[in-house]
């Protein structure tokens, strides 16, 4: 599949990531190589082979329903460059 | 043109756990700001994800009571998007293998019938925090105490065709995750949460209109008035010529609409893929048959069983196998008292009125179950009266006596069924109203009966209110007539 420039401007909006005009095109022809792996992968036979959800032939692992965290908000806000009243603070969001 | 109304459901549940999905944070409501977000919450670098086995079991419990496919394998995946609220960029969701496959609920409608609604899925996913768009200095603030907190949400198939197979809908669901105990179903609190999708077509047309998404539908009765709002307003559209877009609105409670929400055109974009992070979860027939073992009745099975065992009218049953907390203090006023139908107009009468006057739930009762079915019992038996019966509640109510013996005892309320005290009463009320007898004596045959009614209040008033009516009534008649 061949990308174009446009399907990269999205994918980077998309994902909050700054990406200039000169960049773009790079990522244009790399992100192409990757697809193109894609569709080779695409051409083989799996029928019958179910879906695989992850890697690693294991199971989720389930932990206790019990509080162990304790209040570490202060430490956790020192990294945060605006807070007020213990909210993070954000440039505003409207809906 | 005749229209038909065609509504689906997606209702979010907050499950009842301790901690949070994926963290060991608290979920506990009303905490200072972001001091129950650890780092798991805050999506900090390094961090991994590690499932709560309470948030898989209660999921396992709604899909085993609405008779759903529970697969062996489900998989969490990462829809993405961006937002100040959901620190990771994504929410942990279930998009592909859903914990809860395809099962079905039976709501009970205003005729007394049940109609099925089919559940298409229900899925394990993770709460977002919460953006306060007060003014912070022109800046929104963000509170990620909400942020992981075990969501079950629960998709219908659009099997409803009015508002208030709607709003039944959801008061089952209500009824079913509160039986259960995996949320304590507070809307106020946002503890249930529910989107709807109404669209409208032609009566007997088979394919489904454009539909829209209503969001913020938080009580049951904002349900009815949005989508009757949003179903007329798509009649009107489409007579006018106009055509309805697949958008999502917004249910304004203050002004009684819906609007349309700004979307950003990739709004739908959520690129969602299995998250790395976290395994299958695969659960096994030994598992499933043990949550089984565990559930409790359920409500529709009880509803079932007021009517067939207990005699009970649809109407009765329904109200009272609604809430657990409502179905156990029947059923305990029952077993003390012995009788149904006297144990459900007590519950439904005198105690919901008292209850719904000080705005008290049934759990908070400061009448307990046992003592209503002793009150009950001594109605029944004959010790007291209807309306000593009343009296007896009132001093349970406000805490004059531990039980209804012993305020029958204090006050004097014990029924006088002795005739020979009766009618000592009754000649003493005849010797004092000598206008009212005259009058009786000179009314027409036909109006007696009616003026009777004056001398038996007076007897009753003699008597404390512990004369036995009808014996009141009978007696009087006797010497009333003889007189004339």
């Amino acid at each position: 599949m061949a990308l174009e420039d446009s399907h990269v401007r999205r994918a980077a909006h998309l994902a909050r990531i700054a990406v200039s005009d000169d960049q773009a095109s790079g990522f244009v022809e790399d992100l192409s190589r990757i697809l193109d792996m894609v569709d080779q992968l695409q051409g083989v036979n799996t029928d019958g082979v179910a879906p695989l959800a992850h890697p690693l032939d294991a199971t989720q692992r389930l932990r206790a329903d019990e509080v162990t965290e304790t209040n570490q908000r202060d430490t956790f806000q020192r990294c945060a460059p605006a807070v007020e009243n213990g909210l993070y603070l954000v440039p505003r969001v409207v809906e | 043109m005749q229209w038909e109304t065609v509504i689906g459901l997606e209702v979010h549940v907050q499950l009842a756990t301790h901690s949070k999905i994926f963290s060991g944070a608290s979920t506990a409501f009303g905490a200072e700001p972001n001091s129950q977000a650890c780092a798991v919450d805050l999506g900090l670098p390094g961090v991994l994800p590690v499932l709560n086995e309470q948030a898989v079991a209660m999921a396992v419990q709604f899909g085993l009571a609405v008779h759903a496919d529970i697969p062996e394998v489900s998989v969490f995946d990462r829809k993405n998007y961006f937002y100040p609220d959901l620190p990771k960029g994504y929410q942990t969701s279930q998009m592909y293998h859903p914990i809860v496959g395809p099962g079905e609920v039976e709501i009970a409608l205003d005729d007394d019938t049940t109609k099925r609604i089919r559940i298409h899925h229900a899925h394990l996913e993770e709460d977002a925090g919460k953006s306060l768009h007060e003014d912070f200095h022109g800046m929104t603030g963000i509170d990620l105490n909400r942020a992981g907190t075990p969501l079950l949400e629960i998709v219908s198939e659009p099997d409803m065709r009015s508002a208030k197979e709607a709003a039944a809908y959801l008061k089952a669901i209500h009824s079913i995750v509160t039986y259960l105990g995996i949320s304590d179903g507070n809307m106020a609190e946002g503890s249930m949460r529910c989107d709807v999708n109404v669209s409208v077509r032609p009566k007997g047309q088979e394919a489904f209109g454009t539909r829209a998404e209503i969001k913020n539908v938080n009580s049951f009765r904002f349900v009815e008035k949005a989508i009757a709002f949003e179903v007329e307003r798509q009649i009107e559209l489409i007579e006018d010529g106009g055509k309805v877009v697949q958008e999502t609105r917004l249910f304004d409670p203050e002004r009684d609409e819906t609007r349309s929400m700004r979307t950003k055109e990739e709004a739908n974009d959520y690129r969602y893929f299995p998250c790395p992070d976290l395994l299958p979860v695969v659960l096994d027939q030994a598992y499933l048959d043990h949550l089984r073992s565990q559930l409790p009745e359920l409500p529709a099975e009880k509803r079932e069983r007021f009517q067939q065992a207990l005699g009970l009218s649809a109407y009765d049953a329904s109200v009272l196998s609604a809430s657990r907390d409502m179905a156990e203090y029947f059923e305990a006023v029952h077993r003390v008292c012995g009788d149904a139908k006297q144990a459900a107009n007590w519950v439904q009468g005198e105690l919901s009125g008292a209850l719904n006057r000080e705005n008290l739930s049934i759990a908070n009762s400061p009448v307990s179950a046992n003592q209503l079915g002793e009150l009950v019992q001594r109605v029944l038996d004959d010790t007291i009266n209807g309306k000593a019966a009343k009296q007896v509640f009132q001093a349970l109510w406000h805490g004059e006596g531990t039980s209804a013996d012993a305020i029958i005892e204090a006050k004097g309320l014990k029924q006088v069924t002795d005739t020979g005290a009766i009618e000592a009463m009754i000649d003493q009320v005849i010797a004092d109203s000598p206008a009212q007898v005259a009058q009786y004596c000179d009314a027409e045959p036909e109006k007696r009966g009616k003026m009777i009614g004056y001398f038996v209040g007076q007897v009753m008033k003699a008597s404390r209110g512990t004369a036995n009516p009808q014996q009141v009534n009978g007696l009087l008649k006797e010497k009333l007539d003889a007189l004339l």
